[in-house]
């Protein structure tokens, strides 16, 4: 293996990484501040990216895709919210579970009701695509480039957002204390409908801008989803700078070890027997690496006493 | 006999009568339907173990009855082929012999518990639940990328399994047998629950600090009841497979997971026969809805989200009342 596709790889790992961080920090952020375990999540995710793809076939424009996907998820957390989430914050896990469960049910099936069972194809724009040549002779696509940009600069932001702004000190101020808050006359109700619409449009944007490299299917958030707790737990709830290393550290094991591992096992075995038992493992390094600080820290990396 | 009990007597010798009816009738799919619901309900008397014992909102579950069905699938497709599994140091043959099965698909998913359950024990809450989803989804892909077992395609095995001196190819015979297993699973589970390690574990769902200040170890309390809880779900996954002559890693997905605990809640935790009501609404629904509407996930959702917000108890709940014994 050269050194240039192994760092064709880690990019591609730090973009895989970004984009989890997207997902990741509206989960956790809904988790830190209201508590709440939220499965529906990848469904907004889905919604982000199906709305993109409408309005890309209907315009022709991916920058309109990209503020349909952001305004679509944040209206379907808004509404989810009020409709239905804002009843579960004093229930325990397990009614959280099974009604987020239950949402992402009549999402799925109503978003396949809608747009059928055939995926989506949402394209890259023009300048967007083809690719790019960085120093040291390698050739990356500008797309996934442009995807690490992104993903970077929402999260400074989202850190500037959360530690700078009267909105962040009163995310943190629920994190630790709602009902000192609440006292203090900030409108507790509608600050968890902003938060929740904030990390419904995240999702959504990420669902949008890996739509147009993946194809937008129903049933297309639950995988990601999945990934972006396992983020969670390694970086610890509530912490957004343990969802941003997490997402990196899952982002690179799994791209890494999808192409490390083959060729590891190649050097002791025969080369089909390596892909497999390879393919096999790889699949699996992720929960094994959660297992591994689970072990070493229960609360996650960054995580308090949660 | 309490109003619960007489609830129960009567879902039970519903789910007994009705297959009997349709064999009289000769309408054997209703009878695998009856199976269907007495598979479900014991993969849902394992969780309940967990859940509604020991307050353990395990979303993993998926991964102990995938293995009971691999475990089914792999044996049994090593005796179709005539293939033995491994032959040094020692011959281990594939079986089709049911309780051989049976027991191994138990041993490998309690192994599998005491594994996950000694990880994922250390955490509580809602670690504890995305946890044990993440173990279920790492069994998901592990199966589809390991070849060897037919990877994303599942395995077929030709012939039903067999049960000495029955015919399980007959619907009411394979029936007969998902029956007994469920009674056994039901009856164990009530005495499980009155039993001191079923006292202590109640407790300690309720009162984990005082559990552990009269000298019990909460953790360990909670592991048995886990491995307990995946052993039956286990047994569920072989029968299911067993079923349907047919084991895919969708066994292994995480719907599957959050099914179990559905019909769980819609027929209401931590009663004794709620995973029972709750599996046959959940069939029924199936059947009936996936008739009138390809989209019947989304009325399943309604209810599911109604049943939620709205009737907390499930089906039991609604018709007995609130539990004596239950907090």
């Amino acid at each position: 293996m050269t050194i240039i596709l192994f760092i064709e790889q880690v990019l591609n790992g730090i973009q895989f990484g970004v984009m989890l961080f997207l997902m990741a920090a509206g989960l956790t952020l809904v988790f830190g501040v209201m508590g709440l375990i939220n499965l529906a999540h990848g469904s907004l995710y889905m919604v982000g990216a199906f709305a993109a793809a409408a309005v890309a076939a209907a315009t022709g424009s991916f920058l309109l895709a990209i503020a349909a996907a952001l305004a679509a998820a944040a209206a379907a957390g808004a509404i989810v919210e009020i409709v239905v989430i804002r009843r579960l914050y004093a229930r325990d896990h397990l009614d959280q579970v099974l009604a987020t469960f239950a949402l992402i049910l009549i999402f799925s099936e109503g978003v396949r009701w809608i747009f059928g069972s055939f995926p989506l194809y949402l394209d890259i724009p023009a300048y967007l695509s083809g690719p790019v040549s960085l120093p040291g002779g390698i050739e990356y696509p500008r797309y996934r480039l442009a995807l690490i940009g992104v993903g970077l600069s929402i999260a400074a932001g989202l850190f500037w957002l959360i530690s700078r702004t009267r909105l962040g000190v009163r995310i943190r101020a629920g994190e630790s204390d709602r009902e000192m808050i609440a006292a203090l006359g900030v409108d507790i109700s509608r600050l968890y409908t902003i938060v929740f619409a904030l990390g419904a449009a995240l999702a959504g944007l990420a669902g949008a801008l890996v739509g147009a490299i993946q194809s937008v299917q129903v049933g297309m958030g639950e995988p990601v989803l999945i990934l972006a707790f396992v983020v969670i737990v390694i970086g610890g709830i509530g912490s957004i700078k343990g969802a941003l290393i997490g997402s990196i550290l899952v982002g690179l094991t799994d791209t890494l070890g999808g192409v490390l591992l083959p060729e590891f096992f190649r050097l002791f075995m025969d080369n089909s027997a390596a892909s497999s038992t390879g393919a096999a493992l790889a699949s699996m390094l992720i929960y094994i690496l959660m297992a591994v600080v689970l072990v070493w820290r229960p609360q996650g990396l960054f995580g308090g006493t949660a | 006999m309490s109003r619960e009990g007489v609830i129960n007597a009567a879902l039970l010798a519903g789910l007994v009568a009705v297959p009997l009816w349709a064999w009289a009738g000769d309408e054997p799919f209703t009878i695998t339907l009856a199976t269907r619901v007495a598979i479900l309900a014991l993969a849902g008397v394992g969780l309940n173990i967990a859940l509604g014992l020991g307050g353990l909102v395990s979303l993993g579950h998926a991964a102990f009855f995938g293995i009971g069905g691999y475990a089914m699938g792999i044996l049994a497709s090593h005796a179709q082929a005539y293939d033995p599994i491994m032959e040094s140091p020692i011959l281990i043959e594939g079986t089709k012999l049911m309780p051989v099965i049976w027991i191994i698909a138990i041993v490998a998913a309690a192994l599998a518990a005491v594994v996950i359950g000694a990880l994922s024990l250390r955490t509580s809450g809602v670690y504890f639940i995305m946890i044990t989803l993440a173990f279920g989804q790492m069994f998901y892909f592990f199966s589809i990328s390991w070849p060897a077992y037919g990877g994303e395609d599942g395995l077929s095995i030709y012939l039903r399994n067999n049960f000495p001196g029955l015919n399980t190819l007959d619907p009411i015979q394979f029936f007969a047998i998902c029956m007994v297993l469920l009674l056994l699973a039901l009856w164990f589970n009530a005495r499980l629950a009155q039993s001191p390690f079923g006292l202590a574990l109640g407790a300690a769902r309720q009162a984990p600090r005082r559990v552990e200040t009269v000298g019990l170890s909460p953790f360990r309390l909670r592991l048995v009841a886990f491995v307990i809880s995946g052993a039956i779900t286990g047994l569920a996954g072989a029968l299911f497979a067993d079923l349907n002559r047919f084991v895919s890693p969708t066994m292994f997905s995480w719907q599957t997971s959050g099914e179990i605990i559905v019909l769980i809640i819609l027929g209401g935790v931590g009663r004794l026969c709620g995973p029972v009501a709750g599996a046959a609404l959940f069939i029924t629904l199936e059947h009936f809805l996936g008739e009138l509407s390809e989209f019947w996930h989304i009325y399943l959702g309604l209810l599911l989200l109604a049943v939620v917000l709205f009737a907390r108890g499930g089906i039991i709940g609604l018709l007995a009342g609130r539990a004596a014994t239950h907090d």
